[in-house]
């Protein structure tokens, strides 16, 4: 399998408080990862590390086969659009393109350019002067244009109004159809994440919950009902990761590969917004957790 | 990375060459009138034959410039530092934008290398195109003072600056790359170049090399300053002459015997008897000159001591002037280079 970004152990200490710990994960190429999870959760961190912005305190990562961040060849692979979309206000959409275009061995001008029109931007005008929308759109084009086998997003439309948000996001699924790179992007809403992703990674307190494409997530995952009983009495490849129980009922959300087939469950499908709130929830209430199989 | 950290430098770099093309027009004026003094008074005394004593009227033409620019001159290298050294990194921390550049195909070494070798470079080509400008303005000014090693001009003059422009725009920059702000940063610099010059100017410079020490021989005629003073009733001081050393640098200058001590009042009360008899004057009016007005008696005192006792000028003669320079260059060039070395370190360790 290739990946683009593996990690082993990949740990983050600021001081005494541990941003990320022992996050291991192999996400394959190709895919549309969504990083979902709770602020401060680590997702920054994460991508941060993705991109050589940050060194790992312990464990090690390596993104397309490489350290992340060390050589201009390995920089030249990765797109970066970084949270709240940095851009310089004074310089002019175009020179940003020039920019990229002096900064960058592989810089698509053609692209570039086609993606400022066909945004409707006026390539004379300062940075500084658009939207938060039009901005992200800028950064994400910087990204874009220097035709990246892996692009980064941290939070690319929390700050976004709900239009621009759902234009962004298109815009980007453009790019993904077109020319085929891998994305990972980070949220922490789920419904942003939901119409664009195929992967999802769940961080919790500095700490990997689950990974997995999202089809196989969803239909190995249920929610059980039923009379009340305890989780001890289900089958052993059951995982619980959630239950709420009153007087005469059970409610249990279990990851299980195989069908439940036991007749005194109602079971019922989760859609993913469930499937990510049964983890935080879980992450919340337990304080040694169980280290969680990555599947990939 | 080079285009971009012009670009993105242009502003300044056009109100710093606007500022530069408004004093070389102010100087360029001011320059020809008082080379015109110059050539007028040289012709004058040399008519006269008095060169050497006629005071040169150039000290006294645009009398504000003359105070304004050493002025000037100082915090030309602080300005540096505070627009272009302080913002270059600390813009980028403080606005997110290093995030934007890092993820680019440039390394982070190198995005450092180029900002600081291409606005630093600017930045001491500029300040040495300003020293230059007004060493050629001063230079009438200079030749009839002859006192540019002198702590108040060295500094504006020679390759000097470039050391101090280079300096206080390394220091801006790591302050910058500590404070992740602008205006802290400015603050710091403004601080640390002052505390800089200072340092070296008072601490360093002398050191630099031991001086020169001549003993003159003690006459009326010494100098400006020389005669005997009064302190506290009694006590007679003798005040050493006013030594000039042309284009040199004089630390000091005192009346001493050959073991290096000077004359005690009782000694000089006892070869002259005469100063018992003005000691009150003395006092009262805190100095007798020995020379012109003095009282005629002095000088056979005055013969007296010159026995034992010689004027010893303690100095830096003026060929020093320009290892001087180049060594306080040294000094301040050595300390930018450090700073930006640490400047690397401290980015890689705090963000890779």
């Amino acid at each position: 399998m290739i990946t683009v970004l593996e990690a082993n152990g990949l740990s983050k200490r600021y001081g005494h408080k541990w941003a990320l710990s022992e996050c291991t994960l192999a996400i394959p190429a190709g895919k549309v990862v969504g990083v979902v999870g709770p602020n401060g959760a680590g997702k920054t961190t994460l991508l941060h590390l993705a991109v050589g912005l940050l060194q790992p305190s312990a464990g090690s990562i390596s993104v397309l086969g490489g350290r992340p961040g060390t050589t201009a060849g390995q920089l030249a692979r990765v797109g970066f659009v970084a949270q709240d979309t940095p851009t310089y206000a004074g310089l002019s959409i175009a020179e940003h393109l020039r920019f990229g275009a002096w900064t960058n061995p592989s810089w698509d001008q053609k692209l570039a350019e086609d993606r400022i029109e066909g945004l409707g931007l006026d390539p004379g005008q300062k940075a500084g002067k658009l939207s938060g929308g039009q901005r992200a759109q800028l950064a994400l084009t910087l990204a874009v244009a220097k035709r990246p086998e892996l692009l980064v997003l941290d939070e690319p439309v929390a700050s976004l109004d709900p239009l621009a948000r759902r234009e962004f996001l298109q815009g980007l699924m453009e790019v993904v159809v077109d020319h085929g790179a891998s994305v990972v992007l980070s949220s922490h809403l789920v419904a942003d994440l939901e119409r664009v992703c195929d992967y999802l990674v769940v961080l919790v307190g500095s700490r990997l919950q689950v990974a997995g494409d999202i089809d196989e997530l969803l239909s190995s995952h249920h929610r059980l009902t039923g009379p009340r009983r305890d989780r001890g009495s289900l089958p052993r490849d059951h995982q619980v990761i959630g239950e709420s129980h009153t007087d005469r009922q059970s409610t249990l959300v279990v990851r299980a590969h195989d069908p439940v087939l036991d007749p005194l469950w109602s079971v019922e499908k989760l859609d993913l917004e469930d499937l990510v709130l049964a983890y935080m929830s879980r992450a919340v209430k337990v304080d040694r957790r169980p280290k969680l199989e990555v599947r990939s | 990375m080079t285009r971009l950290t012009l670009r993105q430098f242009r502003t300044e770099a056009v109100v710093g060459l606007v500022l530069l093309g408004a004093l070389a027009i102010l100087l360029a004026v001011s320059g020809v009138n008082l080379m015109n003094v110059n050539d007028a008074f040289r012709s004058a005394c040399k008519a006269a034959r008095d060169c050497a004593t006629a005071s040169n009227p150039v000290v006294n033409v645009d009398k504000p410039l003359q105070s304004a620019l050493p002025f000037l001159a100082t915090i030309a290298p602080a300005l540096v530092g505070l627009f272009l050294g302080a913002p270059l990194i600390a813009r980028e921390l403080e606005t997110g934008t290093f995030r934007l550049a890092w993820a680019q195909s440039v390394t982070r070494r190198r995005w450092l290398a180029v900002k600081l070798g291409v606005v630093g470079t600017a930045a001491m080509a500029f300040s040495e195109l300003f020293t230059w400008m007004v060493d050629w303005w001063a230079g009438p000014i200079d030749a009839a003072n002859k006192n540019r090693f002198g702590l108040a001009n060295f500094g504006f003059h020679g390759v000097a600056p470039i050391g101090y422009a280079a300096f206080a725009f390394a220091l801006g920059a790591t302050a910058g790359v500590l404070f992740r702000r602008t205006v802290p940063a400015m603050g710091v610099t403004l601080v640390g170049f002052a505390a800089a010059r200072l340092a070296v100017t008072y601490w360093a410079r002398p050191h630099f090399a031991s001086p020169a020490r001549e003993s003159l021989p003690l006459t009326t005629g010494s100098g400006p300053g020389f005669g005997f003073g009064g302190a506290n009733g009694a006590s007679v001081v003798l005040n050493p002459p006013h030594v000039d050393v042309p284009n040199g640098w004089v630390y000091s200058t005192a009346v001493l015997d050959k073991a290096g001590h000077a004359p005690t009042s009782p000694y000089m009360l006892h070869a002259c008897p005469v100063l018992d008899q003005v000691s009150e004057q003395l006092a009262a009016s805190g100095g007798l000159p020995t020379s012109g007005g003095g009282p005629a008696q002095f000088h056979g005192c005055i013969n007296k001591l010159s026995a034992t006792f010689h004027t010893v000028v303690t100095y830096q003669p003026a060929g020093r002037f320009w290892p001087f320079q180049w060594a306080e260059m040294g000094i301040f060039l050595a300390a930018a280079l450090a700073l930006c070395g640490f400047s690397y370190w401290w980015l890689r360790r705090r963000y890779a």
